[in-house]
């Protein structure tokens, strides 16, 4: 009966390739649409990811993510350095600075001042140039977007002209020399990243009192790092995370305060239902098309347990094939868009997520469709 | 209970009643009716006189409300669903005025059909209902779909489709209507050659009198009843 089954869908090309598209659409919708989600959220921490040495991350207290910078007295490093379980504790500076390019223009640039004497905090990746060249008088690090976008230089005939190293730029009025390319993770705000050391980014910085935006931390061998980071608290009164922490803080901080996931889930839901009401409206009128036939086989001798097998084998099939069109369509969209300012990040729980609203669907279209031909009275076979 | 073993079919007292716009409508009222194994039986009578609800009740798709329907000695309705479905797929072959072939099935697969329902496997199937389809005079026509067939080769392909698993019992309605003169006697020639084989018997219910010829007996019904007994002189001219 799979085979009838089968054939019968496969009969009406043009109710099958409309529930195929209803699902193709759904599943695409539920799966990039998300994808583009995720990718946008993991940004809101990415800086923090690509920090990847330090266990800790201490700052004030009223800190809410990592873009929200409330800088330290220079002293907290040295109190921090005292909590018994630290290993090393170094300075982080975090900072808007505006840039002035060869051709005039301006650009704001996160600028990243790393400890002088480590480097602790730099990139997680060189192209060009060796993280140790920022020992050089006046050097900066730009990352590689960065580069080849914002701080870029347009010549006459508007070509744009990417950083490269030996560029010189000027970052609130101080001269500033590339001396490598960096490769980073784009972050949820679009500036460039320039990294320097700690004491030159506080030369550059505008004049404040306090410019230690983060103290970096790392815990001796065999010290928990859930009693270290209350260890740091009790005693400096700063609020300390773990890495994993930090990231949560901001990435909650983006889910309340914002309106990214009440839009991306609005997008979702609308794919869940367009793509059901396509899907399952087309479904319901194919079985409503193909109800005599059921009631042939009804007469002939297939039972209830029989169609309903049928049907959703039938449910099943244009589930798949659209669901696997759905997914396919978003890889390419993420494969296409690899190289883009856009967000994509495509994690198997995606496919999860995506998997279980296709099978709502069918389930929900196949249902309707069930409960039509459960009661179908096979009499009507003899009716012309 | 078998109640006589040369009786096919073995009615007494069916009644049947149906809810239409509020009103209870008896579509069946005591009907006596008996069909001998070997036996080609036409029901004839006026539109809306219950026919069709006698051969659903005979086929085992409709249940009676009163009495009794024993086809080969097994009353249908004492059968739990299940076994009433087995009986049906193994027992009853249906042919339909409108054909009522699967359009997406070519003429092989629509007549392999009640096999694979009987859980026949395909292959099998397939070549059972080649050999039919054979007897018929399909032979060369097996992977043509129904769109492709005359209005008289699809109904070939339904009789093929009701012979294809043996059943005992093989039930008409209007074989003819939609066919030609010429296409219709050819496929009474047919129905009655191949179906009448030894311990089978067929019903037919028709309005066209150009295939009483064929019956060995007629049974008129009017408003829910017999109304002149099953006769073994066909009737040259019809009333209806």
């Amino acid at each position: 009966m799979s085979y009838i089954a089968i054939r019968m869908l496969m009969g009406d090309r043009s109710k099958y390739l409309g529930i195929i598209m209803g699902l193709t659409f759904a599943s695409l919708i539920m799966t990039q649409q998300p994808a583009i989600f995720v990718g946008l959220m993991t940004r809101s921490f990415s800086f923090i990811s690509d920090v990847g040495l330090p266990d800790i991350w201490v700052m004030d207290p009223k800190v809410q993510f990592v873009d929200d910078v409330k800088p330290l007295q220079d002293t907290e490093l040295y109190r921090v350095r005292g909590v018994s379980g630290v290993d090393w504790a170094m300075p982080l500076y975090k900072g808007l600075i505006k840039a002035r390019l060869t051709n005039g223009n301006f650009q704001t640039c996160n600028v990243i001042g790393l400890d002088d004497a480590t480097l602790i905090g730099g990139p997680p990746e060189m192209i060009e140039g060796r993280l140790e060249d920022l020992r050089r008088a006046d050097s900066v690090i730009v990352d590689q977007y960065g580069a080849n976008e914002k701080l870029g230089v347009k010549g006459p005939d508007g070509t744009l002209s990417p950083l490269k190293v030996g560029d010189l730029l000027e970052l609130n009025d101080h001269r500033a020399i590339v001396v490598g390319i960096a490769k980073t993770t784009r972050t949820f705000q679009s500036q460039p990243v320039v990294y320097t050391t700690y004491s030159r980014a506080k030369n550059m910085a505008p004049r404040e009192r306090k410019l230690l935006s983060f103290i970096l931390v790392k815990a001796k061998p065999s010290v928990a790092l859930e009693e270290l980071t209350r260890n740091i608290e009790s005693h400096t009164g700063l609020a300390a995370y773990t890495q994993k922490g930090f990231q949560e803080l901001t990435y909650n901080y983006y889910m309340k305060n914002t309106g990214i996931p009440i839009n991306f889930g609005i997008s979702v839901a609308l794919g869940f239902l367009v793509g059901a009401a396509i899907a399952g409206q087309t479904f319901y009128s194919f079985t409503l098309e193909n109800l005599r036939q059921f009631a042939v086989l009804k007469a002939m001798g297939a039972g209830n347990g029989t169609l309903l097998m049928m049907i959703l084998l039938q449910a099943s099939i244009v589930g798949i094939i659209g669901y696997g069109l759905g997914v396919g369509l978003t890889s390419v969209f993420g494969w296409a868009m690899r190289n883009t300012i856009l967000s994509f990040k495509f994690p198997w729980q995606l496919l999860v997520f995506s998997g279980v609203g296709v099978m709502l669907i069918c389930l929900i279209a196949a249902g309707i469709s069930i409960r039509k031909v459960m009661t179908l009275e096979p009499a009507m076979v003899f009716k012309t | 209970m078998r109640v006589t073993p040369m009786m096919a079919v073995h009615c007494r007292n069916l009644t049947k009643r149906y809810q239409a716009g509020g009103q209870e409508v008896m579509a069946l009222r005591g009907v006596h009716l008996d069909i001998p194994v070997g036996q080609l039986m036409m029901l004839v009578g006026p539109s809306g006189c219950g026919k069709t609800t006698l051969i659903s009740v005979i086929a085992g798709i409709l249940d009676q409300d009163e009495g009794t329907c024993e086809v080969y000695g097994v009353d249908l309705k004492s059968l739990s669903d299940r076994d009433k479905l087995a009986f049906r797929a193994k027992n009853i072959g249906f042919v339909f005025q409108s054909y009522n072939l699967l359009p997406s099935l070519t003429a092989q697969e629509n007549a392999a059909v009640p096999l694979i329902i009987n859980g026949v496997k395909r292959p099998l199937a397939l070549q059972a209902a080649r050999e039919i389809l054979d007897r018929v005079g399909l032979g060369q026509r097996l992977t043509s779909m129904p769109s492709q067939l005359s209005g008289g080769q699809q109904q070939r392909v339904a009789i093929a489709r009701s012979l294809v698993h043996d059943p005992r019992l093989i039930v008409c309605d209007e074989p003819t209507s939609a066919l030609d003169h010429d296409t219709g006697q050819r496929v009474m020639e047919l129905l009655k050659g191949v179906a009448l084989d030894a311990g089978k018997a067929l019903i037919i219910v028709t309005h066209d009198e150009r295939i009483f010829e064929f019956a060995d007996t007629i049974a008129h019904m009017d408003d829910g009843n017999i109304v002149k007994s099953p006769s073994l002189q066909p009737t040259s001219t019809s009333p209806y």
